[in-house]
């Protein structure tokens, strides 16, 4: 017969059962019994942030570097109310996590005792799924079905609140070998009469895109996406979170779309006669007008989530299934059609070279003022598209997103959908936690970087080496952009005037810090960086109110680019 | 337009406020709901009436589809298709005046005297809600103190069933 252990002891084989290897996390009072366990298996790592939103992230920024389930452990209250902009962020992108939150004991649940708060209540809108566990027997199942959740069907977040008596009552540990829930059974398969018409379209097309979103890349198919487009001659655009899913540097791509995206690919989008949507979710900074989206074309969709099809634009040719067979059918498919590919898309290839030969991205170099784009060129310079790049959000997401050179998936780390600022650097170092050995650059501006710095401490408890480079134009710089170009130029409180001096207070945290002001010391410093292997910020001063080009102002038509 | 939606749930705690949630967190308004246990303990039954186009309806039915308690639903556009009832009680001023009125009505629309007291009657109504509806207007006069009226319930027709 097993014997009977704690619920703390379960929660941590459970963990050990699932595959966990690091758990980001802040201690606390409910959470104490966990902890406890915790210090008795030191080869489950577990890394200790200064906030508990820089736990999230960095369990988001695991998930996306890795693919794995990204895993967090809070206290109740604050603790958890502190989680709830990273699980946010992870549920607008996608991402398969489990956040373990400390609850009151059940029995003083809802009596307003201290440190309560109902995070199941307060993260409903923005979790795939909870679990308030309230029988210690039921806490290894739960956490199976929570890996199982977050980690299938299209992946995201789920909450397990964990009561105080739960992981102190006892139970015989009885992990599930498989887990089954009648209620949850994700499409996978897509349905080939669905497939077949869409190579069929795809054969007739003489103007196709495949436009691709995060789905190419939370689903691994991204070998497959570039044999279509070699195969088929189809050019490639991507979504934010469907970049480094396509090489940067191929013929066939692209560059992003929608807002910022680039002039062609924006022309491509208004002038195709079939839109094949893979893993993309037609999000409003994509399509910009929809009324104006894609008019001429037809629309085929291929999504794991039917919630997404039709949702924003009607769809003709609707796929339900995971990415990676769907593709995989898709491709057998095409590949036995006898169709001239090249033939078929050699003017529209043409076309999509003479948009770029008259609007390709471009800035106006200078010769003693950094331009923030040049930066970005010199971060391909040096690490040559390998690096992992994570980004803050705003300008320095905009201009990381069109310069960067970005060669394999999940290679590039960033908050599309909920626009998180202070996720890139709590990111980085979840990314770096993952993979010591490679160059994590975190692309940040001077007012994202200091909503998660106090991150630097976790940074140099776990000698995790991100490079930090700050693109420092004083400015929140994307919203002064807005106003001076919708808002008559009133720059209304976007200006810090009282700023840290970022040297002095990386070094303060004992980590490399370097301050650049003129265009050839770019590239040195963040080669002094890299090379220190520390933690290290290299703050560049850049031309303060350059812009992101080219731009559609928000719901207009993405014809509408203003490209200067 | 309103349809009503039979939606079949794990009878947990929390999953009614994840339905909910689904409609107020996309601006979709309910218009009623009705939840019980099924034959099955383990399952609940909802029966939701809400307004939409067509593209609303097919999200509503496609999100309450994403919930991970979710089994399956159902959505009956068609009158023909289903059967939808509702109760109500009725408390009704039962003067010895209009006692014998409120007899004839409640006995004309079906219904049942569930209590009754020197000064009250209270009925019990079954069916439409245009039936519901019709007796209220025809006892109102007679003074009415308080409704109370139940979600709907409603079922397909013929053999097909939610499971």
């Amino acid at each position: 017969m097993t014997q009977s252990i704690t619920g703390a002891e379960i929660l941590v084989k459970s963990l050990q059962k699932l595959g966990v290897d690091t758990i980001f996390g802040y201690p606390g009072g409910v959470v104490l019994p966990i902890y406890d366990e915790l210090f008795k298996h030191p080869e489950l790592r577990h890394v200790l942030v200064r906030h508990e939103q820089g736990a999230v992230h960095m369990a988001d920024g695991y998930a996306r570097a890795t693919g794995r389930v990204g895993v967090a452990l809070v206290t109740s209250g604050p603790g958890a109310t502190n989680a709830v902009t990273g699980i946010a962020t992870a549920y607008m992108d996608s991402i398969p996590m489990v956040v373990i939150t400390g609850q009151v004991p059940t029995k003083l649940i809802g009596n307003d005792a201290f440190q309560e708060a109902d995070i199941i209540g307060i993260t409903r809108p923005c979790v795939k799924h909870s679990y308030l566990v309230r029988d210690v027997n039921d806490l290894a199942r739960t956490l199976a079905e929570a890996f199982y959740i977050a980690s299938t069907g299209k992946p995201g977040p789920v909450v397990v609140d964990v009561p105080k008596d739960v992981v102190t009552n006892q139970a015989k540990f009885e992990f599930p070998e498989k887990v089954e829930i009648r209620s949850y059974k994700p499409t996978v398969e897509g349905h080939i009469k669905q497939i077949q018409k869409l190579a069929h379209a795809l054969a007739e097309a003489k103007k196709p895109v495949l436009y691709v979103g995060g789905g190419m890349i939370s689903s691994n198919a991204y070998e497959e996406l570039a044999e279509l487009a070699k195969l088929t001659r189809s050019p490639v655009t991507l979504t934010l979170m469907g970049l480094g899913s396509f090489d940067s540097t191929n013929e066939l791509n692209l560059g992003m779309l929608g807002m910022h995206g680039t002039f062609r690919a924006n022309m491509a989008m208004s002038h195709t006669d079939l839109v094949v949507a893979l893993g993309a979710r037609f999000d409003d900074r994509v399509t910009g007008d929809l009324t104006q989206f894609a008019p001429h074309a037809k629309i085929a969709h291929v999504d794991v989530d039917p919630t997404a099809i039709s949702k924003n634009v009607k769809c003709h040719i609707p796929v339900v299934g995971d990415l990676k067979d769907v593709m995989v059918k898709l491709l057998a498919e095409t590949r036995a059609m006898k169709v001239d590919w090249s033939a078929k898309t050699a003017d529209w290839l043409k076309q999509i070279a003479e948009w770029e030969a008259k609007n390709a991205l471009t800035y106006v170099k200078k010769k003693d003022v950094i331009k923030p784009q040049f930066v970005i060129e010199e971060i391909n310079r040096i690490t040559k598209g390998e690096g992992i790049y994570a980004t803050e959000v705003g300008q320095n997401q905009m201009w990381a997103a069109q310069y960067l050179t970005l060669k394999r998936p999940r290679s590039f780390i960033t908050s599309g959908g909920l626009g998180t600022m202070g996720f890139g650097f709590p990111a980085a170092l979840g990314a770096q936690a993952a993979f010591p050995d490679r160059v994590v650059i975190d692309i940040a501006g001077d007012g994202s970087i200091q909503m998660n710095i106090q991150e630097l401490g976790t940074a140099m408890q776990y000698r995790l080496p991100v490079v930090i480079v700050i693109l420092n134009n004083g400015f929140l710089g994307m919203v002064r952009q807005w106003q001076e170009l919708f808002f008559g130029g009133r720059y209304a409180y976007t200006c810090m005037e009282a700023q840290p001096d970022f040297v002095k207070l990386a070094e303060a945290y004992g980590a490399f810090g370097k301050r650049v002001t003129r265009p050839e010391e770019v590239g040195p410093a963040i080669e002094e960086a890299i090379a220190s292997k520390r933690t290290a910020l290299v703050d560049c001063v850049v031309d303060r109110e350059e812009n992101v080009y080219p731009m559609v102002p928000a719901g207009a038509a993405l014809t509408n680019m203003l490209l200067a | 337009m309103k349809h009503t939606i039979s939606v079949l749930v794990e009878n947990k705690f929390g999953v009614l406020s994840r339905v909910a949630g689904l409609f107020s967190g996309r601006g979709f308004n309910i218009e009623s709901l009705s939840v019980a246990p099924t034959l099955d303990s383990s399952t609940s039954r909802m029966t939701i009436v809400t307004r939409g186009d067509d593209a609303i309806i097919e999200q509503i039915t496609k999100q309450l589809n994403k919930l991970i308690d979710v089994i399956k639903v159902n959505e009956f556009t068609a009158d023909e298709e289903y059967v939808v009832r509702e109760i109500a009680l009725i408390k009704l001023n039962a003067e010895q005046e209009n006692r014998a009125e409120i007899l004839r009505m409640t006995e004309v629309f079906r219904g049942k005297v569930v209590d009754v007291s020197p000064k009250t009657y209270t009925i019990e109504v079954t069916g439409t809600e245009n039936k519901v509806n019709a007796f209220i207007e025809m006892v109102r006069p007679l003074g009415i103190i308080e409704v109370a009226r139940s979600g709907k319930v409603a079922m397909a027709r013929g053999r097909k069933s939610l499971g």
